[in-house]
């Protein structure tokens, strides 16, 4: 297989990784959520990953198959259930614990932020089905992106309990957000060929919007802490054990069968 | 004299609250529905507070047998489905809750109901799900003896509820088609997947039975409701009504139901089953059934954990209102 075709899939598995890892995690609230209102949403958010995340196995399945000639072919459910914990590539802040409704909210608003300018970028690949997937994800993360806003606002310049609360998510989940922006070769290659984003060019935009959110929230930028990374390339911490068992647990357990 | 004028007064309040109860009962009678603001008797109110709260509890308790399976879901277009199910079910809950609260109770009173345990939900919802195929189980037989009722309620007399269960059944029947459809891939699969199918059946075969509540003779509530057409059919005939579905479907799925003396009677047209056991449902209703200790803690903690997140919203929602008054 060619060595961009490699980074391509490399970048459709990343791109479908975090969406399936923010979905899964986010879809444990349902049903355990603050109101039914807010149940609702955070669900609609799940639905709209998981949606996402189809999109990408999808198109990382048919990009394997055609440049495998060994003729075993892969699906979508394949590359979610039955990848081992170093093959997921997805950055570590969509694995971090749910915490508290304000650490859930804080991780959604920093990954939205994130997603957002990236699929902004990436509505110009010069893949034609990463731009449509890109483009029709956009209008939802532009809603995930406002409605996170507003949350973490909202319990930032809320009560001195909330604002407290927020204070520790903020520190719990900001040496996380350096990985984003830190490029994995595979982010790399595809930069290089017209394909991916320019994360030195979205770290400006995600700051931007950050400190213009923050700011509103009575929040403080943490100053310099040192960046967890490894995500990208099957470095993953320990929550990802946990979480890949109870998702891969039907296909494991009873292998090869159709559900 | 005073105890005089007293007395007309008094006789006079009894007449025309007779006379404003007269018109009621014909606008019941002439299939006219009742309105929030409508005259209606205290005791009117307090069934359908009663009825349509818990019904807005059986929806937010039922996502929990559910939403457990979501992180298992066996693929991603079956996870899909799964979240947006028990996410519609979160959706039924609110348009209850508000059908309720024009009745004059508000939602936060009606939590607080539920989790002290002084309401009551559906008892289906405190047996364990086991298995993927109990979200096959639950789509099929509880959604599906849910719509049973549900279908009569989109013709119950208060306005705001029969609304709500129009946009409801539409939903539940998708819902129970669903279900099906869990079940019908795993008897077409492996022995592994038939015996989980059929495994599934047999556990939520009674309790599902036991939704349609106590016989016709021992229901408390039946007979006003009946009158006031807040229900429009009794428990045994709506359980009678799901047999008869349900014994036919499951030859579809190659599966039996659990019940030896199930048989078609072809005098009363329609199937004989055997006797459901009342014990066991009275235990669950007073809360001794596996899993409603389970369940009310769940609760619980979503809500009372949720206090400082409520809080938050409306202490911000006030500052942004001085706000703005302030310039």
């Amino acid at each position: 297989m060619p060595e961009n075709m490699l980074s391509k899939i490399d970048y459709c598995l990343h791109l479908a990784d975090n969406a399936l890892i923010l979905c899964h995690k986010n879809a444990a609230w349902c049903g355990h959520a603050p109101s039914p209102e807010l149940d609702i949403a955070l669900t609609n958010i799940s639905l709209d990953l998981i949606g996402q995340a189809r999109n990408f196995y999808q198109y990382a399945a048919t990009l394997i198959n055609e440049n495998n000639a060994k003729g075993d072919s892969v699906t979508d459910d394949h590359l979610a259930f039955l990848r081992d914990v170093n093959e997921f590539k997805n950055c570590l802040l969509t694995e971090i614990p749910n915490g508290d409704w304000g650490q859930t909210m804080l991780r959604q608003f920093l990954f939205s932020n994130y997603q957002y300018f990236l699929f902004q970028q990436l509505i110009n690949s010069k893949d034609e089905q990463i731009a449509a997937i890109a483009e029709k994800s956009i209008k939802e993360t532009t809603y995930h992106l406002r409605w996170s806003s507003e949350w973490v606002i909202r319990l930032g310049d809320g009560t001195p309990e909330s604002h407290s609360r927020m204070v520790h998510a903020v520190q719990e989940l900001w040496p996380y957000t350096g990985e984003l922006f830190l490029p994995a070769d595979y982010e790399m290659d595809c930069l290089k060929s017209g394909i991916g984003a320019d994360l030195e060019l979205l770290k400006k935009d995600w700051w931007n919007k950050t400190h213009e959110i923050f700011s509103e929230a009575t929040l403080s930028i943490p100053g310099k802490s040192f960046v967890q990374d490894g995500g990208k390339y099957g470095k993953h911490t320990e929550n990802m054990i946990p979480l890949l068992t109870e998702l891969q647990y039907m296909q494991r357990a009873y292998p090869g069968c159709e559900w | 004299m005073q105890v005089n004028a007293l007395f007309l007064y008094t006789q006079r309040f009894d007449m025309e609250t007779d006379a404003i109860e007269k018109i009621f009962q014909q606008k019941i009678d002439e299939e006219i529905k009742i309105e929030p603001k409508d005259w209606m008797p205290e005791k009117y109110r307090q069934t359908l507070i009663r009825q349509i709260s818990q019904h807005a509890h059986s929806e937010i308790v039922g996502m929990l047998p559910e939403g457990g399976w979501i992180k298992y879901a066996p693929t991603l277009k079956r996870k899909a489905i799964l979240i947006a199910k028990v996410q519609d079910e979160a959706g039924h809950g609110l348009y209850l809750y508000s059908a309720a609260e024009t009745l004059g109770i508000d939602y936060l009173t009606m939590m607080e109901q539920l989790v002290s345990g002084k309401a009551k939900y559906s008892s289906i919802f405190n047996y364990p799900s086991l298995s993927w195929a109990d979200m096959g189980a639950i789509g099929w037989l509880v959604d599906g003896a849910a719509i049973l009722n549900q279908v009569m309620l989109c013709r119950t007399s208060y306005g705001p509820y029969a609304r709500a269960m129009v946009r409801i059944c539409k939903e539940e029947s998708f819902h129970q088609r669903q279900g099906f459809d869990i079940l019908y891939t795993l008897s077409q699969g492996t022995d592994e997947q038939k015996a989980m199918c059929q495994d599934a059946i047999n556990r939520w075969w009674w309790p599902s039975l036991m939704m349609f509540g106590p016989k016709d003779e021992a229901s408390t509530h039946s007979d006003q409701s009946m009158n006031w057409k807040i229900k429009r059919k009794s428990n045994d005939e709506l359980r009678g009504q799901f047999v008869n579905m349900i014994a036919e479907q499951v030859k579809v799925l190659g599966m039996t139901l659990p019940d030896p003396d199930l048989k078609w009677n072809e005098e009363k047209n329609s199937y004989d089953f055997g006797e459901i056991n009342w014990d066991e449902f009275w235990n669950v209703v007073k809360g001794n059934g596996p899993c409603n200790k389970q369940r009310i803690e769940a609760r619980r903690k979503a809500h009372e954990g949720g206090t400082w997140v409520r809080e938050a919203a409306l202490a911000y929602a006030d500052k942004k209102k001085n706000k703005s008054k302030a310039a």
